[in-house]
């Protein structure tokens, strides 16, 4: 069963009088239990293309349809909710509340979905149980590590059950060993049936997924199959 | 409504850590909202006492039942040259009239001067002296601290008795025991026979009662005022009750007619004055006062909410990442809206309450110098409200920038 189908989508910024098209056309499916890697060089539209696929943008032309429903015909409030519960996203930057401690940040996302306090804190320390930061709960951002800002990040997108995980460049900002810490946690998401959709630069970290699409100048160029992928194993800690 | 409360309380916690991080400039911004509201609650309840002491003040002097047919008129657009033209009001004036008018409750003849008394070595300058008759006491409601007003036949004979205020039986008298004392009028000798409760009043400077001495009138014409020029009274006429006064003073204008000799086709040469139109006059230059009042304080709350404004424009554009961060997980727009709603309302909240504080110990201190202000339940609601709202309103265009901002964009911003 298919997750996601974009079919012929473009997306178009406006510049001043110039016309920058960041994806020309781009049709692809992702099916349940994926866990793909989006490649290219530098300004040839992954981040783009993960925007709309995340809901945070729209195409400018083109039909994307979300677990069957047409994303182009929703409002505002139902991307939101798209978001919210459907969604969950890893930033190169964390994109954490630094003014919050790592458990309500992980909270945020069922504050939202309007889930009551005893089973929003359950479920918070649940998650960033599995990222294994149980013992820094009350640290603020600018009080933990980049790799453990990442992990509160990837536990605050699994904390509401999302259908499909999404990570722009999420090893981008961490040195190699931290970076493969992120990505065992994505092993053990995948591995209990969570879709993956992930943005890299480096060869070495695509080669976790089972399937690579490259992208240029906004279009796909190749869409293929790993075969020997690797496996990442979580460090001893 | 159960969802409603949930965000208002998140949006709340989001608000208090956020004004707990910018404590310094929390607190510069809320001055504009303290200043406007501490003047809103002070002017309110100033304007409230001052309305209030005039009102009592009025009814003190001339009671709401009463009407005074008077040479002159209180206001109205006779020229006064007019005025002064009039006849004079006559003592048998007053004695045809009393004879000849049926539905009053009390009429009395009044005269008004203004002299010096002296007891001792104790001068009062400006002492308003009443002439009248028994029956004035009918017409107010006086009351003794000591002593009894003059009787008929006091009053009749031009007996050298009076009654005086409160005030000046203060002054003259501070051991108190002034009942049977003779004190000097001017250089006329009367004897003490009743004193007043003093009552405070607010209007009119000295003319109330606690300022005033009565006398028999004939006493008055003996000793203060020629019989022939500058002889004229006025007559003080008591309705039975409030409803009917309006008859009253229609019988009033009839029976004054026919004493006076007019004919249909000639104008009153006398005038009804009445409480109820000093209160309209007083109810006028009280709404003045409070327009004015309000401008000002008016102006004072929307240089606050300027600065509320202001700093939620900044607070907004401070916390672009936040936004586009809480829109990527799902907030949707109304609740950022509420968010900065709740924010600015609650900084104006704080404000309004300090501002309100302010404004009770401001309303302490002026007490002190005998003007009548308090600070009341409805000041507090004012303040409450007032702050509540400025709060909402002024963070209304803050808060729907920050809602509408596009989610892509916000996270990128630097
Ligand atoms: N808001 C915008 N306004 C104008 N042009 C934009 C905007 N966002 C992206 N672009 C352009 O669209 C193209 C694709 O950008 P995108 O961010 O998707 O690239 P990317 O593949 O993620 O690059 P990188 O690997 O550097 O992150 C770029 O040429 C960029 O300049
Ligand atoms: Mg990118």
């Amino acid at each position: 069963m298919n997750i996601i189908t974009i079919e012929h989508i473009a997306k178009i910024y406006q510049v001043g009088t110039e016309e920058v098209q960041a994806l020309r056309d781009v049709s692809l499916t992702i099916d349940k239990n994926e866990y793909v890697a989006i490649m290219g060089p530098s300004g040839s539209g992954k981040s783009t293309l993960m925007n709309i696929l995340g809901c945070l943008d729209t195409p400018t032309k083109g039909l994307y349809t979300f677990t069957g429903k047409h994303v182009s015909d929703m409002t505002d409030n139902d991307l939101a909710s798209i978001r919210n519960k459907e969604i969950g996203f890893v930033f190169q930057t964390f994109n954490l509340l630094a003014r919050s401690d790592a458990l309500h940040n992980v909270e945020l996302p069922l504050i939202y979905a309007g889930i009551g306090k005893e089973e929003r804190r359950e479920r918070a320390r649940e998650a960033l149980t599995k990222v294994n930061l149980e013992d820094r709960m009350d640290h603020r951002p600018n009080e933990l590590s980049g790799g453990q800002r990442q992990r509160v990040a990837v536990a605050r997108a699994l904390v509401t059950n999302p259908s499909i995980i999404l990570a722009d460049e999420p090893t981008g900002n961490l040195d190699t060993k931290t970076g493969e810490d992120i990505m065992a946690l994505f092993e053990t998401l995948y591995e209990q049936g969570n879709t993956i959709i992930l943005v890299t630069h480096e060869e070495y970290i695509a080669e976790h997924a089972k399937r690579i699409i490259r992208l240029r100048d906004g279009l796909v160029e190749k869409d293929e199959i790993i075969e020997t992928r690797r496996v990442a194993q979580p460090r001893q800690i | 409504m159960e969802h409603f409360l949930f965000e208002l309380k998140e949006g709340l916690i989001i608000a208090f850590n956020a004004i707990r991080a910018n404590k310094i400039r929390s607190i510069l911004t809320t001055l504009g909202i303290v200043i406007g509201v501490a003047s809103v609650v002070l002017m309110s309840t100033a304007i409230k006492g001052i309305d209030e002491s005039f009102q009592e003040s009025a009814t003190s002097i001339m009671g709401t039942e009463n009407i005074f047919i008077d040479k002159w008129a209180w206001f109205g657009d006779v020229p006064w040259w007019e005025l002064r033209n009039r006849r004079d009001i006559s003592m048998q004036d007053y004695r045809d009239f009393k004879a000849q008018a049926t539905l009053p409750s009390a009429v009395v003849p009044r005269t008004v001067r203004r002299q010096t008394t002296t007891y001792g070595d104790v001068n009062v300058d400006g002492c308003f002296i009443i002439g009248t008759n028994q029956d004035y006491i009918q017409t107010t409601d006086l009351k003794f601290t000591e002593g009894r007003f003059f009787s008929e036949i006091e009053s009749n004979a031009a007996r050298r008795v009076c009654v005086i205020g409160g005030v000046i039986a203060e002054k003259l008298f501070p051991q108190g025991n002034g009942v049977d004392q003779v004190i000097k009028i001017r250089d006329k000798k009367y004897k003490v026979i009743g004193i007043n409760d003093k009552q405070g009043s607010f209007l009119f400077g000295d003319f109330n009662p606690d300022n005033m001495i009565y006398i028999p009138i004939e006493a008055m014409f003996k000793d203060f005022q020629s019989r022939h020029r500058g002889g004229g009274i006025s007559i003080s006429v008591r309705a039975p009750t409030n409803q009917m006064v309006p008859a009253v003073k229609e019988e009033a204008i009839s029976v004054m007619r026919r004493i006076r000799g007019l004919k249909y086709d000639e104008q009153d040469d006398f005038s009804i004055n009445q409480q109820a139109a000093l209160l309209d006059m007083i109810n006028q230059q009280v709404g003045v006062i409070q327009i004015a009042g309000l401008f000002i304080t008016g102006l004072a709350l929307f240089v606050g909410a300027i600065g509320i404004m202001n700093i939620m424009f900044v607070s907004v554009k401070e916390r672009t990442r936040e936004i586009g961060i809480r829109k990527a997980i799902g907030a949707k727009k109304r609740t950022i809206m509420g968010q900065f709603l709740t924010e600015s309302a609650f900084i104006c909240l704080l404000g309004g309450l300090i501002g309100l504080f302010i404004a009770v110990l401001g309303a302490k201190i002026i007490e002190q110098y005998d003007f009548p202000v308090s600070v009341q339940v409805d000041a507090v609601v004012l303040a409450i409200g007032i702050s509540l709202l400025t709060g909402v309103l002024s963070g209304l265009a803050p808060a729907w920038t920050a809602a509408k901002m596009d989610p892509v964009d916000a996270l990128r911003y630097e």
